[in-house]
């Protein structure tokens, strides 16, 4: 396997390449040891190939490497590996092979992707926890990229959903990117889901990996959710990636006003699917018959929260709150109370759980 | 008589030593001889003396002079001594009187004419001077209003060498001087807050942050009158009283800031600092250390715009300040302590571009964010009690023709909730709210069992620290004070919680 390992691990030749090559060695142990002369019968190698490989043969230290891998709890999956993803290997441009931290995502169960922008608004941050959480809890596998944003959001709404999901990183799976998710790293692993990545423990997040990524994202999945997606999103770039490789794309529509949501609303006028709520979305996939079971779970708890009746002045603030966040000064404008009663209100209704500050006198609301 | 001893007095940091001036005068080789510790510019003192007293029109013959400033241990700078080594020497002649000069503290700097020029410190040296029951004192005619605050003691302003030899020997008695009421001026420069359109949040902030004494941190976008409200709370302080206008005044003194016609401090500082301060800027220091822009906010208000901008190293060199009210400050020349009472405004943006959280509007990544306020360390915002959020100014503002509320009804009743601390903590150190500290919160501070319950639900719904907590209890106090309420109720603990500082929530997204 140390072999097949340092296969993987050579750097400057495509995957596509690689298994060429590996179809025509019969292990990657021959060509560890092959001679000059039999690599040069490769012809679709050119020299500078040929000479990454002759380099990496000199390289002494095969099976500590690997063993370190090992050790780290890292599976190394190539693809002609039987635990290799079957709707990783229906795309082109496949990986040659996945290091694995936890587990593979399960054959059988339906898969969705939720991604979208890392510069988001609460909106999309809501939303993409609302959907991940309600598929989750009806056995939906979560698949995402533990960026900031919405990445780490829809990671977060299916450990909250209770169900398995899965990151693909730009980096190594041992390394944890960005750092403050480390908490979700670690929470991933944890409920039963894993970190996934083309890349062999140890390499950094480079810029260029992150497009590689998506392919993998999208390629994992069933189906593509956009959240939040700027007309020049990367979250566009996954979205061709996944029509490319015939994967459905829904994406979650937004104000119209909001260049958040520009990609996405653009999305929706050229023919992906809109999110009208997770409920629907379970729907139409035909995940019908815990979704009602849960859909009463989810309303009796909301009408449980407001038995408490807010008073007039409370509802007043709490109506010219929404997803996007207004300022102290311009609620009070909105309602013409004056300065001292409006933080007053504001600060019952959080301390209520109604509304969130989500920056310094910045509230939006909490659930709708 | 040949010899002779003149009082003076040397600045040393803030603090005033009375040193005594002995010159002897004697037959021999005409050399002129200066010794005691002296730095080259009380060297230079000699020129200058012998220069001025020949061109007073004195005699000034061909001797033996040796001049000597006591204490022999303290390192003497500045010109100041010029008048005084002058006097001394023509003690010696024989030109003034000794018993004339007996008694009386001389400080002065001279011109080669004989003129007497203004020097730094009048102020505390009169008042050093007076404690050691020094009760004449002759000082540059322009230092003599200053050197007049101080009560119950003769300070005679002098022009020239001339007149100060005349005054000595009795010829000419100066007119005394009128006592002029001090009046509490209001100073219709200082920008008011009805010009303020909107807001309305942030001028309730700083209302209560003064009148508690409590820091201040505004957050807002570029352009959202962050620095406009910030000099307006100058205009809303509570007048110092005597004791504090005089200590204030001090500082001013030894550090020839001071007007030379009005020279009392009847105002509070209000000092802003470019962030571009270095530390020795900022709290005081050079090779013989000066006091720096926190103890010129002493009793008023230090100012940082930009916050973030700041050297990281240079914010945190308050922290000490923040704490002791002082900072002490230790060279090769010695320790000083200089006082540092004041209140702290700053001012940042929420990000680089300032724009955030309109997600609409901000270009900033979250790395961005992140690093940018990552530049206020945790311990620097521990001791902030508010924090406020300013917004863009919106043209429904702009057009708004109704005025806000003016600067001096705000100040009224800042003035009222002072009065109530200042009662409330008669027999304390403490001033204000913002000095409360552990115990004295439990003792000045009681909430009853609706308010209790409230802070717990807060504790664990905002998460809380019990830093943050005690730091929310003496904001309430104070909304309690302005409202003239003995106890804090639920209200006042939700404002304040409205504006407790801003938490790791923010810091750490």
């Amino acid at each position: 396997m140390k072999y097949e390992y340092w296969m993987a691990c050579l750097k400057g030749i495509a995957s596509s390449k690689k298994m060429l090559l590996r179809k025509r060695v019969k292990t990657a142990e021959d060509l560890y040891y092959i001679e000059e002369t039999e690599l040069r019968k490769f012809e679709f190698l050119n020299e500078k190939e040929r000479n990454t490989i002759q380099q990496a043969r000199k390289h002494r230290n095969l099976g500590a490497e690997y063993e370190e891998m090992v050790r780290k709890g890292i599976r190394f999956i190539p693809w002609f590996s039987e635990k290799y993803p079957k709707r990783l290997k229906e795309i082109p441009d496949y990986p040659y092979a996945l290091y694995v931290k936890g587990n593979l995502p399960e054959e059988e169960t339906r898969r969705a992707a939720v991604i979208g922008a890392r510069r988001c608004s609460p909106y999309g941050e809501k939303y993409a926890v609302e959907f991940a959480r309600t598929l989750a809890g009806l056995g939906v596998e979560i698949i995402s990229g533990m960026a900031r944003g919405i990445d780490g959001m829809g990671h977060r709404g299916a450990l909250l959903g209770g169900g398995r999901t899965y990151a693909v990183l730009g980096c190594g799976v041992d390394v944890c990117y960005p750092k403050e998710h480390i908490g979700l790293y670690v929470d991933i692993l944890e409920q039963g889901g894993g970190i996934l990545s083309e890349f062999p423990p140890g390499t950094a997040p480079l810029a260029q990996h992150f497009p590689a990524r998506n392919r993998i994202i999208s390629g994992l999945a069933d189906a593509v959710l956009v959240m939040e997606a700027g007309r020049k999103s990367g979250s566009l770039i996954t979205v061709d990636m996944a029509l490319e490789q015939g994967r459905d794309v829904y994406a979650l529509p937004g104000p119209v006003n909001s260049p958040l949501s520009d990609g996405c609303n653009r999305l929706i006028r050229q023919g992906a699917g809109i999110l009208l709520s997770p409920e629907a979305l379970a729907e139409e996939w035909g995940l019908g018959g815990k979704d009602v079971q849960l859909r009463e779970n989810v309303s009796g708890k909301k009408e449980g929260k407001n038995e408490k009746v807010l008073e007039t002045k409370e509802k007043l603030v709490y109506s010219c709150l929404g997803l996007y966040p207004k300022g102290v000064d311009q609620v009070a404008a909105e309602t013409n109370l004056d300065i001292k009663a409006v933080m007053e209100l504001l600060v019952t209704l959080e301390l209520e759980g109604y509304i969130r500050e989500i920056s310094k006198n910045q509230y939006i609301i909490a659930r709708c | 008589m040949s010899f002779s001893t003149i009082l003076s007095a040397a600045i040393d940091g803030l603090g005033v030593e009375l040193v005594r001036v002995e010159a002897d005068v004697s037959n021999g080789l005409p050399v002129f001889h200066m010794v005691g510790y002296l730095s080259s510019e009380v060297k230079e003192a000699g020129e200058r003396v012998r220069t001025a007293i020949r061109n007073s029109g004195f005699d000034y013959p061909a001797k033996r002079t040796i001049v000597n400033l006591s204490p022999a241990t303290l390192r003497k700078r500045g010109a100041s001594f010029d008048l005084p080594i002058a006097v001394a020497i023509m003690v010696s002649l024989g030109q003034v009187s000794p018993e004339a000069a007996q008694g009386c503290l001389i400080t002065g700097e001279l011109g080669l004419d004989g003129r007497v020029r203004k020097v730094p410190g009048v102020l505390p040296i009169v008042m050093e001077g007076k404690q050691n029951g020094v009760t004449r004192f002759i000082v540059p005619g322009e230092n003599k209003a200053e050197g007049s605050l101080v009560k119950g003691v003769e300070v005679i302003g002098a022009g020239s060498l001339k007149e100060v030899v005349s005054i000595l020997s009795g010829e000419w008695v100066p007119e005394k001087r009128e006592e002029s009421e001090i009046t509490d001026d209001w100073d219709e420069t200082l920008p008011d807050f009805a010009d303020i359109r909107g807001q309305e949040n942030v001028k309730r902030a700083a209302e209560i942050a003064v009148a508690g004494g409590h820091n201040l941190l505004m957050i807002g976008p570029p352009g959202s009158g962050k620095s406009m409200t910030a000099k307006c709370i100058a205009g809303i302080l509570p007048p110092p009283d005597m004791e504090e206008s005089l200590e204030i005044t001090k500082i001013y003194s030894v550090l020839g800031m001071l007007d030379e016609k009005s020279p009392l401090i009847r105002k509070r500082p209000f000092r802003e600092v470019h962030h571009t301060a270095t530390r020795a800027a900022l709290i005081g220091g050079g090779l013989v250390p000066r006091p720096g822009e926190i103890s010129l906010a002493h009793g008023g208000v230090l100012f940082l715009d930009e916050l973030p901008e700041f050297r990281k190293s240079v914010i945190e060199v308050l922290r000490q300040p923040l704490e002791e009210k002082s900072v002490q400050i230790s060279r090769t020349y010695g320790n000083y302590r200089f006082p540092a009472d004041f209140m702290l405004v700053a001012a940042m943006n929420p990000c680089p571009c300032g724009c955030y959280p309109d997600m609409k509007k901000c270009t900033c990544t979250p790395a961005q964010i992140h690093m940018y306020l990552s530049r206020i360390s945790r311990p620097f915002l521990d001791r902030i009690d508010l924090c406020v959020e300013a917004r863009r100014v919106e043209y429904r503002h702009l057009a708004d023709e109704r005025k806000g509320e003016c600067s001096a009804v705000i100040r009224k009743r800042v003035c009222c909730a002072r009065e109530i601390q200042i009662k409330r903590y008669t027999g304390t150190k403490m001033t204000t709210n913002s000095m409360l500290q552990g115990k004295d919160i439990q003792k000045y501070c009681t909430l009853g069992k609706k308010e209790h319950a409230l802070m717990e639900q807060a504790f664990k719904v905002m998460g809380l620290t019990a830093r943050a907590y005690h730091r929310i209890i003496k904001t309430a106090r104070t909304i309690a004070d302005l409202e003239g309420e003995e106890r804090i109720r639920e209200r006042h603990l939700k404002e304040a919680l409205g504006y407790r500082a801003v938490d790791e929530k923010f810091w750490q997204r």
